[in-house]
């Protein structure tokens, strides 16, 4: 109870310090084009492959990212772990906060659009019909959500979005939501897209506190830094 | 100490599904335990027979036709659009194409039937993206802002309630029609069936001898409004408390074997409602009747000293309708809450689940305060709201 009341009073004096109640884009990594940028810096490039999937496989080896789903995993997923893999190699919050209050939200615009087609075709054809429970269990888009928390243990809120293009108004206005109200301590949010051989990954730590990359997430800069990286 | 001064109001609400157009038309064939699933010998949505609660297509087109529109909408278009003109008509405070009104749209795979080539010659290629969906919506009923889409697995409902809760909180808006769909397509039904999840007769949830989920389509449609003035006076008025989601954090395709992601997620909802266990009168399981859900949701209600609290599920009812279920069980929920009437669960007969809960047989009177709505799903996403009625002054 002591506890609880402690919290209670910390939680009052820091909006009290703090009346803006900021919120902090701490880290970022992105993944489009053959380039995969760590906060702002390209970190690795690759422009040799011709399909998306042989850009994710040398990049799954460059970061010796060891972790045998990767290859079960559809091409979303893949896209989808990469960049969480080097995202939270840069900044472990699961190391600072616990895993029931770290929030995963994540957005794009194809849904899971990539593999649903796959599945449809195996069901289109009457005589060589064969639809797989190894397509299947893709063809929703949260499921990359799911990955990224068996992976790092992340037991807090979850949302996947759809939006038409990447919305940093609503992204940042949910998710400092979430942290001011005290839903969540810390957050891996952004954008992970693939469709047709077009992928696009941009996902980013946001903490209440002014840690490493450090730049305050509002829509204003949050719009910024993907404009930066897209 | 931590609760919120922003109250959260439901301010109408519709089901569109084969018991009826209207909520009310739904909640009376609960009420007398008639199902919507039956067999499907023949259809376009599966190769062998199939269980499953499926809209006459007569009917719908029928309803549809008088509200003469001339331009082209798909299956999910027209359910979603009679299911949001009725709650609409139901509460003639609400302006819909007010700034300050949003569409939070919850589905799993929209328009997922125009990817088969000769559906898809009917649309522009666009249409299939759920944004595009939600657009087309917003845009039949002049709503300028751009609609929020939630889709995430068979949470997408739950999730979509509790979303519209926060956003109301925030202020921005005073008014969100959260909308879940969801339609019957032979992609859905192929996909369960090649995990072997559908069953051979119509589900029975938290039976000893359930073996798979029915699967169904339908669209729920929930007003909510941050402005009590908007809520038509009647004698009980109900609000969202509290709501929250968790992960697993242990397998994609199934649940987890103690209900801890579930339990977390309830446990947050709880706290935030500022409700002890021994105050929830009702919950509406998830209770999909495969063997691993209603065993794992079994341990969770009674790790949440849930155990006693009588519960239901209607996926016997309406079958698993993933992206709407949420939505529309949270408004069967709501009716209880109002007619103190709490369905029974059908095929319902011996319970066989891990941990001792109670579940209800047969339709009952029963008071009904807070009510509390779970959901699960693929992915290892799990999720809890809870709906609280309060009796008016006068």
């Amino acid at each position: 109870m002591a506890d609880v009341m402690l919290q209670f009073y910390f939680r009052k004096w820091k909006q009290q310090i703090n009346m803006s109640n900021s919120n902090y884009i701490t880290s970022v990594c992105s993944v489009k084009n053959g380039n995969i940028s760590i906060n702002n810096k390209i970190d690795f490039t690759n422009t040799e492959n011709s399909s998306a999937v042989d850009f994710l496989k040398s990049a799954y080896s460059h970061y010796q990212l060891n972790y045998p789903k990767f290859y079960k995993m559809d091409s979303l997923c893949k896209l989808a772990f990469i960049t969480s893999e080097i995202l939270l190699k840069t900044n472990r919050i699961t190391e600072k906060y616990n895993q029931e209050d770290i929030a995963i939200i994540i957005a794009n615009s194809a849904s899971s659009l990539e593999i649903d087609t796959e599945h449809q075709k195996a069901i289109s054809n009457k005589e060589n019909y064969f639809p797989s429970p190894a397509v299947f269990v893709y063809t929703l888009p949260n499921i990359l959500i799911g990955e990224i928390a068996i992976r790092n243990k992340i037991k807090g809120e979850n949302t996947f979005f759809i939006f038409d293009k990447f919305d940093a108004d609503f992204m940042s206005t949910y998710i400092n939501s979430l942290l001011n109200r005290n839903k969540a301590t810390s957050c891996i949010a952004g954008w992970v897209d693939f469709y047709e051989n077009n992928y696009e990954a941009f996902l980013y730590t946001v903490e209440s506190q002014h840690e490493g990359f450090g730049i305050e997430h509002t829509n204003e800069q949050l719009n910024k830094l993907y404009t930066n990286n897209a | 100490m931590t609760e919120n001064l922003t109250k959260v109001y439901v301010a109408a609400d519709n089901i569109v599904s084969p018991l009826g157009f209207t909520s009310a038309d739904n909640f009376e064939c609960l009420k007398k335990m008639q199902t919507g699933v039956r067999l499907l010998e023949h259809s376009n949505i599966s190769s062998e027979p199939v269980y499953a609660s499926v809209i006459d297509n007569d009917k719908l087109n029928t309803a549809f036709s008088k509200l003469n529109i001339s331009e082209a909408y798909t299956r999910l278009e027209k359910m979603i659009i009679l299911s949001v003109t009725d709650a609409l008509n139901q509460n003639k405070n609400i302006d819909i194409t007010s700034d300050k009104a949003l569409l939070v749209f919850s589905s799993t795979k929209g328009n997922i039937d125009l990817l088969n080539e000769e559906e898809g010659k009917k649309f522009d290629k666009k249409r299939v993206y759920l944004w595009e969906t939600a657009n087309v919506i917003a845009r039949y009923f002049k709503n300028s802002n751009q609609p929020i889409v939630v889709s995430n697995a068979c949470i997408s409902g739950v999730l979509a309630i509790i979303l519209g809760k926060r956003l109301l909180e925030e202020k921005r808006y005073d008014t969100i029609l959260v909308i879940g769909a969801d339609s019957m397509t032979h992609f859905v039904v192929s996909g369960f069936q090649s995990f072997k999840a559908v069953s051979n007769e119509i589900a029975k949830p938290y039976d000893a001898s359930r073996n798979g989920i029915s699967l169904g389509e339908g669209c729920g449609t929930i007003i909510l409004t941050n402005n009590e003035a908007k809520v038509i006076k009647t004698k009980t008025k109900i609000s969202v408390k509290g709501g929250a989601s968790s992960n697993d954090a242990n397998h994609i395709s199934g649940p987890s074997r103690t209900g801890d992601g579930l339990l977390l997620a309830i446990e947050k909802t709880l706290k935030e409602s500022n409700l002890k266990p021994s105050e929830v009168d009702f919950i509406s399981g998830h209770g999909t009747a495969t063997l691993f859900n209603d065993d794992m949701e079994s341990l969770a209600i009674t790790n949440a000293k849930l155990d006693k609290v009588p519960m239901n599920s209607l996926k016997s009812y309406f079958g698993h309708t993933l992206g709407a279920a949420g939505v529309i069980e949270s408004i069967v929920g709501i009716h209880s809450m109002k007619e103190n009437v709490l369905i029974g669960t059908y095929n319902f007969d011996t319970l066989g689940v891990t941990a001792p809960i109670n579940i209800i047989k047969e339709t009952k009177i029963s008071g009904v305060n807070n009510c509390l709505k779970t959901a699960a799903g693929f992915g290892g996403c799990n999720a809890a709201v809870l709906f609280q009625k309060m009796e008016a002054a006068n």
